[in-house]
């Protein structure tokens, strides 16, 4: 027995964890370390030819980055998406999947793959449709909304309305995903704890209130913290729908990073946006996990 | 009464879900010009499939069809294997430091990817790997998900089974082969449904590493004729269908097993 409880080969933990640590090393951490560097490098499109080019300018992007206005314009469109988009998705993931876990449902299953078929389809596939459907002329929205006396509106030309207009699609393309994670955490609760709150003249609001939302507590943060990290890293939608307009309303971080990096091939600049975001990040996933620590005592 | 209403609602959401589906199918029979209307028609007048065969017969549809079919299956094979021994390590292997280098793998989850494009680019293109296939299959071998996610289903398999294997000699790649896949098999399902779907939809990757047109995947080949046939709807439509129709098929099948892998990332840390 005793020969078991040892640690294993050497040879076989390389081999096995070697393959994958090593793509992950390289094409992981290697580059994120090399981004941060290049984040104090002026690299550019004469360096891409010749690395030697590039200089080290110290935090010189990282002060460019704060006196430009485009950054501030795409940091505030972020925080617009994460703090509207955010709440309004996961409220309507956890409706959608009380919903199905309602015991009225029939067809539940059915029910459940066209909620979550916006999930799976390609985005890009989404974008040509909703584009459609956002149309100032022929769109459906805006045909639905003339029932109800709405004059037209150009959802994606619209400074004011581009953003919602992204929010709504984006909800509808992922709210699928937490809901099928909300209803895992809907199916654990015991159910004899809605019955004892039947017979005691429990609403259903109060139900809600204190069986449900404290019950399904763990679920919820841990949607909130992916939802929180995925939204913050906003870029498909805009890229795709509006490429950050009508003046630059929908332009997000991560899409600017993209468009300086990629566009411009100001890559030590983009390398900086890149980790101001990250910084960001960070910093709101340290704050939920401390407000949820002292909600807990 | 109750469940009258209830149901109205379920149904409301679910054609909320399907119209903008339902619609792309209809507008791409439609004939040219016909979704361009108002007020909007949800059934075509005049069916055709001619913008189908424009799709395969001048805009090359089945060849970035076969692309995408290729690229998907190949990065889904590679990195099942790949994640699946990692999994399997960090589930079952007994060696030095290995909880705190799981728990690393995970806290960098939250760097956002987007950080090592630009890097990586750089590094595929010294290589020489741009405009190659191996610019995506290289760097989608190995992700820190799916080797979370074959971990903690290998770690439900009772060790005693492992043990008793090595009591008769098995090496570690044996039991690898002959016990941890065939008892992962559905979680094997479960992530090669995430890979083949992710890898299909991706675009944005493909589109920065593949210049060459014949080496387009669809939703490339898509974004391209947004690029280039705006005005023609109806054939934006077909390609779309043509592009999320796979997926949707794959997805009917399988929903089982991609429903699990959701709920099993969702439970645990």
């Amino acid at each position: 027995m005793s020969r078991i409880r040892t640690r294993s080969r050497w040879s076989s933990v390389v081999i096995f964890l070697g393959p994958a640590l090593g793509a992950i090393g390289i094409f992981f951490v290697l580059p994120v370390l090399a981004a941060f560097i290049m984040s104090f490098t002026d690299f550019d499109i004469y360096s891409l030819g010749n690395w030697e080019y590039a200089r080290f300018v110290g935090l010189a992007n990282y002060s460019k980055l704060l006196d430009n206005p485009v950054f501030w314009q795409a940091l505030k469109n972020t925080f617009y998406f994460v703090l509207i988009g955010g709440p309004l998705s996961i409220a309507v993931s956890l409706m959608a999947a009380m919903m199905l876990n309602s015991p009225l449902t029939r067809l539940r299953s059915t029910f459940r793959v066209v909620y979550f078929l916006p999930v799976v389809t390609t985005l890009v596939a989404v974008a040509v449709i909703w584009r459609y459907i956002y149309h100032p002329k022929f769109g459906l929205l805006n045909y639905f909304l003339s029932f109800f006396d709405v004059s037209p509106v150009d959802w994606l030309g619209d400074p004011v309305w581009a953003m919602p207009a992204l929010i709504l699609m984006a909800v509808w393309k992922n709210f699928g995903y937490n809901m099928i994670i909300f209803i895992a955490g809907l199916q654990n609760i015991p159910r004899d704890l809605y019955e004892s709150a039947m017979i005691e003249g429990a609403s259903p609001w109060q139900q809600f209130r204190y069986i449900t939302l404290p019950m399904l507590a763990p679920t919820t943060v841990f949607i909130t913290l992916m939802t929180i990290i995925g939204y913050f890293q906003f870029f498909a939608e805009p890229y795709v729908m509006t490429q950050g307009g009508p003046l630059n309303q929908t332009l997000s971080i991560v899409l600017y990073m993209y468009q300086e990096g990629f566009r411009w091939w100001n890559m030590g600049f983009s390398a900086a946006v890149a980790f101001v975001l990250f910084l960001i990040i960070f910093l709101a996933t340290a704050l939920q996990m401390r407000l949820q620590k002292e909600s807990t005592h | 009464m109750k469940s009258l209403f209830h149901h109205i609602m379920l149904t409301l959401v679910a054609l909320i879900c399907l119209v903008p589906f339902l619609w792309m199918l209809s507008a791409s029979f439609m004939s040219p010009g016909e979704s361009a209307r108002f007020p909007p028609r949800f059934f075509p007048e005049n069916w055709t499939i001619e913008h189908y065969q424009t799709l395969f017969d001048r805009l090359n549809l089945s060849r970035y069809f076969i692309n995408s079919v290729l690229i998907s299956s190949a990065v889904t094979l590679l990195s099942l294997l790949v994640n699946s021994m990692a999994g399997y390590a960090f589930a079952k292997l007994r060696f030095k430091g290995k909880e705190t280098l799981f728990k690393s793998l995970m806290a960098a989850l939250i760097i956002p990817g987007q950080v090592t494009m630009l890097p990586v680019f750089l590094m595929l293109k010294e290589m020489g790997f741009i405009n190659t296939y191996w610019a995506i299959l290289i760097p989608g071998m190995a992700s820190i998900f799916g080797i979370f996610l074959i971990r903690q289903y290998a770690l439900s398999i009772p060790d005693s089974l492992i043990e008793a294997a090595k009591m008769d000699g098995a090496t570690d790649f044996q039991i690898y082969r002959k016990i941890i896949l065939p008892l992962c098999k559905p979680i094997l399902i479960t992530l090669a449904i995430f890979t083949f779907m992710g890898t299909w939809n991706d675009f944005l990757w493909p589109l920065i590493v593949l210049n060459d047109q014949d080496m387009y995947t669809l939703p490339i080949a898509l974004a391209n004729l947004m690029g280039e046939h705006v005005q023609d709807t109806e054939l934006m439509m077909a390609g779309s269908v043509m592009t999320v129709l796979p997926v949707i098929i794959l997805f009917i099948l399988l929903q089982k097993y991609y429903i699990q892998g959701i709920m099993m990332g969702g439970v645990k840390e």
